[in-house]
């Protein structure tokens, strides 16, 4: 009988074999490799707590003085002990509700655009375009807005009152649409003005989330529905719309949230007001960051720990927002490669 | 290609049908006598351009008589508006008159998808414009650029004064900003993309939320603890901590997908050749991912460069030159334009538009250097680093081969 034998190189006969340990050790460098970048994000996880954590124990002196009237109260007087987040915050969500329902046809749209209708050159410049959008700085919007934009929305906004003044939104105080004496100024500095200028820094936020899912459409399904006789239209609604859906939700609530922590553009364009205000189109509003803004300054010990609890309401906010819009994107079919 | 279907054709077709029973076709008058043309898909046809202008000459027409006639219409935003949705039904008309539902629809949806392109580009032309232009005259002027405005009053023209303190401070903050997050971000980023704890999801996770910190809070933030707590003054340097404050989350985001579309493979064939892992990531990763780091950090800094409201808070305001960024308010293109425009003086709201015009061309600037670097998808290289790295593999090669030589001998 034929065996194959295997050469000994070891003396194998001396002592039963033993497996060998794969675990390759660390050497020196990557010893400080993995220590560097591993202090690199505790580092980075210290400075993101730290914000978090420190605001929410400033915010608790003030929360515990007023308990849970905080979110009912629409005054800010926090020296004299009587404030609330009631009107900033109902000011701030409708800044940012007007600004997303103006934004989300033109970035939806553009999106679609750039996808699926323009001609290939055209395309590259196009998404140049929105990204450089993305990159404007806010005070540039907010001085446009300003000075050019509410000019041209008071006359819409007088419109809008005169036809629709008997919707509640619409409705403004102490205007009279049908006469032509009527003074235009109380219309100016309201919701409806900061709405459009902050809807101009969402758009593009927008507009850059779902042009990346409507990108990722399969080219099969793409090209089956044509096959079937599909015209363009007929395509991107049977089959981008629905692939994208996550993506289109995603992209409106990241943009919804960068619509509620705007600043500077607010501050410019609105009249702060202290009641809670429904009225979009009438003079005079409130977010949370213009109070932050208008008031850090003239603020005591105290006052301060209540600014940080209107902050930090309003980081909760935007918190859940900003975790919807990623489990929206994720969960969709067009996100789950990523 | 074209079909056709000559009348010669079909009689030998029933001919032969006499003999050998085989299908035949009803004969449909009227649709495949003609000769077939192939349809264009891609491009309009003629007669899509010649519903458009009818349709977009009828929309004015109407709109201009319902103006100025028949209704008290007025306001230039209206008559766009008007104009706009009466071209949208007369087109929607005028195409059904020739196509079917679906085509109309398609026709219908393409002009408002359109559209929607088209106020979002004549936004962003009218804010870039409008800026210019508002700020051209005080940008006509040098001293503009090489004074600052503890020279001018708020009433003197603006041929005295300027903005170098602006400049110089968005120039120093950013610096001391680009210093703190760049390593971090980056080292942070890579701790994300190669550690197999379980901490680099916690770290993802608290990043993501951070990106969602609305600006102004990272700004109280620094004045609460920075400025009243551990009782500093308002200086460029506090500003520098907000603004890095924001830019973290940013950049490090977007350094994270960068990194995760390097090639598996890249990171193997390291592994497989014996190197150790930072020798991977600091040899083949992210020189992989040069460009679109790059991207990552120069998207961070236009962000960080046109923060307005942690400034605000933090950096406090002058209207001098101050290059200490340790101690005295210091002032930076955003807040300088933002407190300009506010003063009711016209020469100031002019100096405004034109400090946010300078802002706004750094940040073009930024942006068009990120696009020519973030253009190319990792791992692609330019020209000069494809000649590059050709003369670096040709010296390897080289020296490979003659310490072969050297073995030999």
């Amino acid at each position: 009988m034929m065996t194959s034998t295997i050469p000994a190189i070891v003396d194998v006969g001396s002592g039963t074999p033993q497996p060998r340990s794969l675990d390759a050790r660390r050497g020196r460098g990557d010893r400080v490799f993995h220590g560097v970048t591993s202090l690199s994000g505790v580092v980075v996880l210290a400075i993101m707590g730290a914000v978090g954590l420190f605001l929410s124990i400033q915010a608790t002196q003030a929360l515990r003085s007023t308990g849970l009237s905080f979110l009912t109260t629409a005054e800010w007087q926090p020296d004299r002990g009587k404030f609330g987040i009631a009107a900033v915050l109902v000011g701030t969500v409708l800044i940012a509700l007007v600004a997303v329902v103006i934004a989300l046809p033109i970035s939806l749209g553009a999106a679609l655009f750039i996808t699926e209708v323009a001609p290939t050159w055209l395309r590259s410049t196009l998404v140049a375009v929105v990204d450089l959008m993305a990159a404007v700085p806010s005070v540039v919007y907010g001085l446009w807005g300003l000075f050019l934009l509410q000019g041209q929305i008071i006359g819409l906004s007088h419109w809008l009152n005169g036809w629709f003044g008997w919707i509640p939104f619409f409705d403004v105080a102490g205007a009279n649409p049908g006469s032509p004496l009527s003074s235009m100024t109380v219309y100016t500095a309201s919701t409806f003005v900061a709405g459009m200028v902050v809807a101009m820094m969402v758009m593009p936020i927008q507009c850059v989330v779902m042009r990346e899912v409507f990108s990722q459409v399969p080219i099969g399904e793409r090209e089956g529905a044509f096959a079937l006789g599909s015209t363009r239209w007929g395509m991107i609604r049977v089959v981008a719309l629905p692939f994208g859906r996550g993506g289109i939700i995603g992209g409106t609530m990241l943009g919804l949230g960068r619509a509620l922590g705007e600043t500077i553009a607010v501050v410019l364009i609105i009249s702060p007001r202290f009641d809670v205000n429904f009225h979009i189109l009438e003079a005079g509003s409130n977010s949370v960051s213009s109070l932050i803004a208008n008031r850090y300054s003239e603020s005591s010990g105290f006052g301060l720990s209540a600014l940080m609890a209107a902050g930090l309401a309003l980081f909760a906010v935007t918190l859940v927002v900003n975790f919807t819009a990623s489990w929206f994107v994720a969960r969709s079919r067009s996100g789950a490669s990523s | 290609m074209t079909i056709t279907i000559t009348e010669a054709s079909i009689p030998t077709t029933t001919t032969t049908a006499t003999t050998i029973p085989t299908t035949i076709l009803p004969k449909r008058p009227g649709v495949l006598t003609a000769p077939q043309q192939p349809r264009t898909t891609g491009r309009m046809s003629v007669n899509d351009v010649m519903l458009m202008i009818g349709a977009g000459v009828s929309a004015l027409s109407t709109t201009l008589l319902l103006f100025g006639r028949f209704t008290p219409l007025s306001g230039r935003l209206g008559f766009v508006v008007v104009t706009f949705l009466v071209f949208l039904a007369t087109y929607a008309v005028l195409a059904s008159l020739t196509e079917t539902r679906p085509v109309v629809i398609d026709k219908v949806m393409n002009v408002l998808l359109t559209s929607a392109t088209v106020v979002a580009v004549s936004a962003l032309a009218s804010v870039i414009i409008y800026t210019l232009w508002r700020g051209r005259e005080a940008l006509a002027n040098s001293n503009f650029y090489l004074e600052d405005m503890s020279v001018a009053g708020p009433l003197d023209p603006l041929e005295i004064g300027g903005i170098t303190h602006a400049i110089a401070g968005t120039l120093i903050m950013t610096s001391i900003s680009l210093v703190i997050t760049v390593p971090l971000a980056l080292a942070c980023a890579v701790f994300l993309n190669e550690s197999r704890s379980r901490a680099s999801g916690l770290v993802r996770t608290v990043v993501t939320a951070m990106t969602a910190l609305p600006s102004i809070l990272a700004g109280l933030f620094i004045f609460a603890t920075w400025i009243l707590i551990l009782g500093f003054e308002r200086s460029g340097l506090a500003a520098s901590i907000a603004i890095s404050i924001m830019m973290l989350p940013i950049i490090i985001r977007a350094a994270d997908v960068v990194l995760r579309l390097v090639p598996g493979s890249l990171r193997e064939a390291s592994a497989a050749l014996g190197a150790p892992l930072w020798r991977t990531v600091w040899h083949v990763v992210l020189p992989t991912a040069r460009s679109g780091l790059t991207t990552a950090v120069i998207l961070g800094v236009a962000r960080g460069v046109g923060e307005t409201a942690p400034v605000l808070l933090t950096a406090g305001f002058t209207s001098s030159m101050n290059v200490d960024p340790s101690k005295n308010p210091m002032v930076s293109l955003p807040l300088a334009a933002f407190v300009l425009v506010r003063s009711p003086q016209p020469t100031q709201i002019a100096r405004g538009f034109a400090t946010a015009a300078v802002l706004m061309i750094l940040v073009l600037i930024l942006f068009t250097i990120a696009r020519v670097l973030g253009g190319r998808p990792p791992g692609h290289l330019s020209k000069r680093q494809a000649r590059r790295a050709e003369a670096r593999s040709a010296r390897d090669v080289e020296r490979t081969t003659t310490r072969h030589c050297e073995v030999a001998r």
